[in-house]
């Protein structure tokens, strides 16, 4: 049975990069159980709209986990409580109590300057990709789909390792604002099949010095950063690029 | 330079000096517990040791460990603070996954760093120290008679409880730094994670508990340590 709730919904708001950033609070009232936080917030935003007021900014695509455009770090952490690792899109209002005050910021990391409110830029993690994260493939007539063995194991963990969406979630999570969990998957995504090998030196290197050039912090190995990802990546994969990256220099 | 100038090369600079560290803290805990059994055994380590250029070559590589573990710890809280950005969240909620001691190793080094400070003054000064400056009775034993000083140090209730809190910020922050040293160098992944945490656990509380057994033993006990016969164990040059 759906029931309603009253909420408060504690949002920042803050005018650019330099801007110092305050909270504003909103009275949310009877919202069904089933509402999704993003709906909920859609409500807030016609009801301010309506008060002559200007609307919370923050960022959403696709709403159904698989884009990683929402990233509100809602009551302390990234993405909220979900029901298991999914992003905010997928937080439904059944998880909050009658009459909660619900505290929504941005990410918090220098490394992800807001634009506005709640919405940062995350370009920095396109720039890592583009850094390495990919393989150089020569077209031609395509290769045979057996050609290559790969075994099982190693193509389904390489599929984990793609799953991450590039949310940022670890990022906001770490108290280093350490990217590590990202590049680490998006190394490992190839670093785990053979036709990322021949690149796989160069990548780690790349992709790690365009990292740290971004002013991303140091991993100290806390683990925040798995406990929220949405796609339930692991340090596994970040022990993989330390490896990767080890291994290279010293071939160098 | 990569290990200066890249993330993980700074971090595989923590991860090394770390281990060796834990390396020496494992000898240092061992031989420690010679004073449980004899005085006389443990003061013919001391005596070894003393001020030989061996003791003095290894204690300046001690000493460089130390203080390289140290500067990159300020060198890497300072970038990773700068990384975090001047803005704090109103809210945070901490993972249940999240060790307490993995967020706080500056703390815990820190008080690791004081208690080592003390335990200098309370030993070494006497001892190594004592004799490279031709001073040998400063501090009222002779310089090689270890367990005098033991006896000396862990009858003061003050220094003994100053040392028990040192003992358990060391095992705090071993319980993190030794898992945490190997997931840098790269030799963990979903099965060795585990198993590197639990050896690091198992590792540290033995090591820690020798150290408690050796403070505890002199503290309440000092009439009763170190009573066996050097000549009679097994092991004693005869």
């Amino acid at each position: 049975m759906a029931k309603n709730l009253n909420v408060t919904i504690k949002f920042w708001k803050q005018n650019g990069p330099k801007d110092k950033g305050h909270f504003e609070t909103h009275d949310l009232k009877n919202i069904p159980d089933d509402t999704s936080f993003l709906e909920a917030l859609d409500i807030m935003n016609e009801e301010l709209i309506a008060a002559g007021k200007e609307p919370f900014v923050f960022d959403h695509d696709c709403r159904e986990g698989i884009c990683g455009m929402c990233s509100l770090y809602i009551n302390g952490t990234p993405h909220g409580k979900t029901e298991r690792g999914a992003t905010t899109c997928q937080l439904y209002m059944r998880r909050f109590k009658e009459g909660e005050t619900i505290t929504v910021e941005p990410w918090r990391s220098a490394g992800f300057p807001v634009i506005k409110d709640c919405m940062v830029d995350r370009t920095a993690f396109d720039k890592i990709i583009q850094a390495g994260g990919y393989t150089t493939v020569r077209t031609g007539a395509p290769q045979d789909a057996n050609a290559i063995l790969i075994p099982k194991q190693d193509a389904d963990e390489a599929m984990d390792c793609a799953s991450c969406i590039g949310c940022g979630a670890c990022v906001a999570a770490c108290k280093n604002g350490s990217a590590m969990l990202f590049v680490s998957s998006k190394v490992s995504q190839l670093a785990l099949l053979p036709q990322g090998r021949p690149e796989a030196a160069k990548r780690a290197k790349a992709m790690v010095a365009k990292m740290d050039e971004l002013g991303f912090g140091n991993c100290t190995n806390t683990r925040a950063c798995e406990a929220v990802c949405p796609k339930c990546e692991t340090i596994a994969n970040i022990a993989r690029l330390n490896r990767e990256f080890i291994k290279a220099k010293l071939a160098d | 330079m990569w290990l200066f100038n890249s993330s993980i090369g700074r971090k595989l600079i923590m991860s090394v000096t770390g281990i060796a560290l834990v390396l020496f803290v494992t000898f240092h805990g061992c031989m420690n517990v010679v004073a449980l059994i004899s005085g006389e055994a443990y003061n013919t380590i001391c005596t070894l040791l003393g001020s030989n250029w061996y003791a003095i070559a290894a204690t300046t590589g001690l000493a460089a460990l130390v203080v390289i573990h140290i500067i990159y710890a300020f060198i890497l809280t300072v970038q990773n603070r700068k990384a975090r950005g001047n803005n704090k969240y109103a809210v945070t909620d901490k993972p249940e996954k999240v060790e307490w001691a993995s967020q706080n190793m500056l703390v815990l080094g820190i008080i690791v760093v004081l208690g080592l400070l003390l335990h200098l003054f309370n030993f070494w000064y006497n001892m190594m120290f004592a004799e490279i400056i031709g001073n040998p009775m400063q501090g009222g034993f002779e310089p090689t008679d270890g367990f005098s000083y033991m006896k000396q140090t862990f009858g003061n209730p003050i220094f003994s409880c100053l040392y028990i809190i040192w003992l358990v910020a060391i095992w705090f922050h071993l319980t993190h730094g030794m898992w945490s040293a190997m997931q840098t160098l790269g030799l963990s992944g979903h099965v060795w994670f585990n198993r590197w945490k639990c050896i690091g656990q198992v590792w540290s509380t033995i090591i820690i508990a020798l150290f408690l057994l050796v403070v505890l033993a002199f503290w309440f006990c000092p009439d009763c340590v170190g009573q066996c016969d050097f000549k009679l164990l097994p092991f004693a040059v005869k």
